[in-house]
């Protein structure tokens, strides 16, 4: 049932408040500029591992930032209209995904004890808690 | 983190309301990082087209530009990566009506702080260079990796709003490329063929980009014979940037802590992997539309330089491209003066290109521009652009120069 901790992952301290929601999963990389359509809130980018998938609420759980100093804008403008990720979990962040998260608000964790994009199946509920570096699986 | 007495007064709110959002947002960035303390910045380099700001940064600009004087003002030379608008191109361009409205808002706040709008991706070549050990704000990862790796200074990605940040409290935290123990090399490169032309040293940074891990994979690159010039370098930090996330780099024998594999990793030596011409090849077919018909023809990401300018004019002396081809060029404000002057831009002009002032093709509503304009397949020498601009609904072909010039005279590749 919704609320039940099946298991814990253990990151590093991230940026922002506690959030539940599902995850969309992919070992690929993540860069708000290339990879999305900011307007219709999917992954745009037709070599992405998530091309075509809605992104929006969604806790987003891949490798590695890429490029793309525009993210910090682009993340506090995409949740003045409510068109945000709840949350990124990745393997490794980079500058502007830490910068986007604390301009934007949307939740970052990286630095995992192991790869985030196997340990996490696509669709699983989560409960995030960033200040503590925790990730709770709760149904997947 | 430690705080100096300023910085505490800062975050205190006592120096005004910009500032202390501005050291609040890079203490949250601090303590991600884990950095120990805040390094002070000579400069810093604010990405902020209209596209990527959107109305709500655009009303954060607003509201820091509102505040008294003293306390708006940015405290060390601040100034501005590409523009999302040409005012001279933006109708014919069809960018969105909001566009110019956006545009001008933003440069109306900037300037009310005092920040310098040089609407250039190629500070490092255009206005001040930086110089070995210099601790920066660079906001765009072309400039980054360019002052980090060919000139030996030291920055971070400061993302777009960051690099702003930057400006108003002139520190950054103290982490990543400012510390000289994640400079040193730690991924090794052999390189046994020649890239010869721009789009094979952009295809070279794509090729050892994508095998980066994390923003702290830092290549060192060898079996460079000749050192390639400072465009050359640019096309290939900017490729190694965008296809990795990477802000560092060393070319043994050419940049400044590489003058041998020692002096590089800090010490030992690493397993190298070979790259020879079989990968540069696949790189580019990787992007490969042989015959098919282009429709725009882009020399943008990074902008050009004066040199690049000269190269394109000399290609297109006395030709005419296709007229349902378009050929665009992005350059600085200072770059496109120098062509007027020198005859450059009635040569370019003349043959049907055009060129864009203080704006790159991807920062100025490229989808949308796309879309009215009925752009889709695009060609291009920048290995960045090919990586970057698939994200905005077009379908890049990577050619090197010279035959980008030939699909806009044929208008087929």
């Amino acid at each position: 049932m919704p609320g039940a901790r099946i298991r814990t992952i253990r990151g590093h301290a991230g940026i922002g408040a506690p959030v539940r929601a599902q995850a969309l999963v992919a070992a690929d990389g993540f860069s708000a500029r290339y990879d999305l359509d900011r307007v219709k809130g999917v992954f745009a980018r037709p070599a992405h591992k998530l091309y075509g998938r809605a992104y929006v609420g969604r806790i987003l759980v891949l490798d590695q930032a890429k490029g793309g100093v525009a993210t910090a804008w682009m993340f506090h403008e995409m949740q003045a209209r409510g068109m945000a990720p709840a949350a990124l979990l990745l393997n490794h962040a980079n500058p502007v995904m830490a910068q986007g998260a604390a301009f934007g608000g949307v939740v970052l964790m990286d630095r995992f004890e192991g790869d985030v994009t196997a340990l996490i199946p696509d669709d699983a509920l989560l409960e995030l808690e960033p200040e503590k570096g925790l990730v709770h699986v709760l149904e997947e | 983190m430690r705080l100096s007495d300023e910085e505490k007064r800062m975050a205190d709110g006592g120096m005004g309301e910009p500032r202390r959002l501005a050291i609040g947002q890079q203490l949250a960035v601090g303590r991600f990082f884990d950095a120990e303390d805040f390094v002070p910045v000579t400069q810093a380099h604010v990405m902020a087209d209209g596209e990527a700001v959107g109305e709500a940064g655009t009303a954060m600009l607003e509201r820091c530009a509102a505040a008294p004087r003293d306390e708006r003002r940015v405290v060390i030379p601040t100034i501005t990566d590409p523009r999302g608008v040409d005012p001279a191109a933006c109708s014919w361009l069809d960018q969105p009506e909001h566009a110019p409205e956006r545009e001008g808002r933003i440069v109306k706040a900037f300037e009310a702080m005092g920040v310098l709008l040089t609407n250039t991706c190629i500070n490092y070549q255009v206005v001040v260079p930086p110089t070995r050990g210099e601790h920066l704000a660079m906001g765009d990862t072309g400039s980054t990796i360019y002052c980090n790796g060919v000139l030996g200074a030291r920055s971070n990605f400061e993302g777009g709003v960051a690099a702003f940040w930057a400006g108003l409290t002139g520190r950054v935290p103290r982490y990543g490329m400012h510390r000289p123990e994640e400079r040193r090399a730690n991924r090794h490169y052999v390189i046994d063929f020649e890239p010869a032309d721009l789009a094979d040293w952009g295809a070279l940074g794509g090729l050892i980009g994508r095998r980066m891990t994390s923003y702290f994979d830092v290549p060192l690159v060898s079996g460079v014979k000749v050192s390639p010039g400072s465009d050359a370098m640019k096309h290939f930090g900017a490729a190694l940037a965008s296809y990795g996330s990477t802000p560092m780099f060393h070319m043994q024998g050419v940049t400044p802590d590489a003058a041998s594999i020692e002096q590089a990793t800090g010490g030992g030596a690493l397993d190298a992997e070979r790259l020879g011409r079989g990968d540069l090849d696949a790189f580019y077919d990787g992007f490969a539309r042989e015959g098919e018909p282009v429709d725009v023809v882009v020399f943008a990401a990074p902008q050009l330089s004066l040199y690049e300018m000269r190269l394109i004019a000399g290609l297109l002396d006395g030709r005419r491209v296709k007229p349902e081809v378009a050929v665009l060029l992005t350059a600085p404000p200072e770059v496109v003066r120098a062509c007027e002057r020198m005859g450059l831009r009635a040569t370019i002009e003349a043959s049907g290109a055009r060129i864009l002032e203080g704006v790159c093709f991807y920062q100025m509503y490229a989808r949308e521009m796309g879309e009215r304009m009925g752009w889709k397949r695009l060609a291009t020498n920048s290995a960045k652009l090919a990586n970057i601009i698939q994200g905005y609904g077009y379908e890049p072909v990577l050619l090197p120069t010279a035959r980008c010039i030939e699909a806009a005279i044929r208008g087929h590749v």
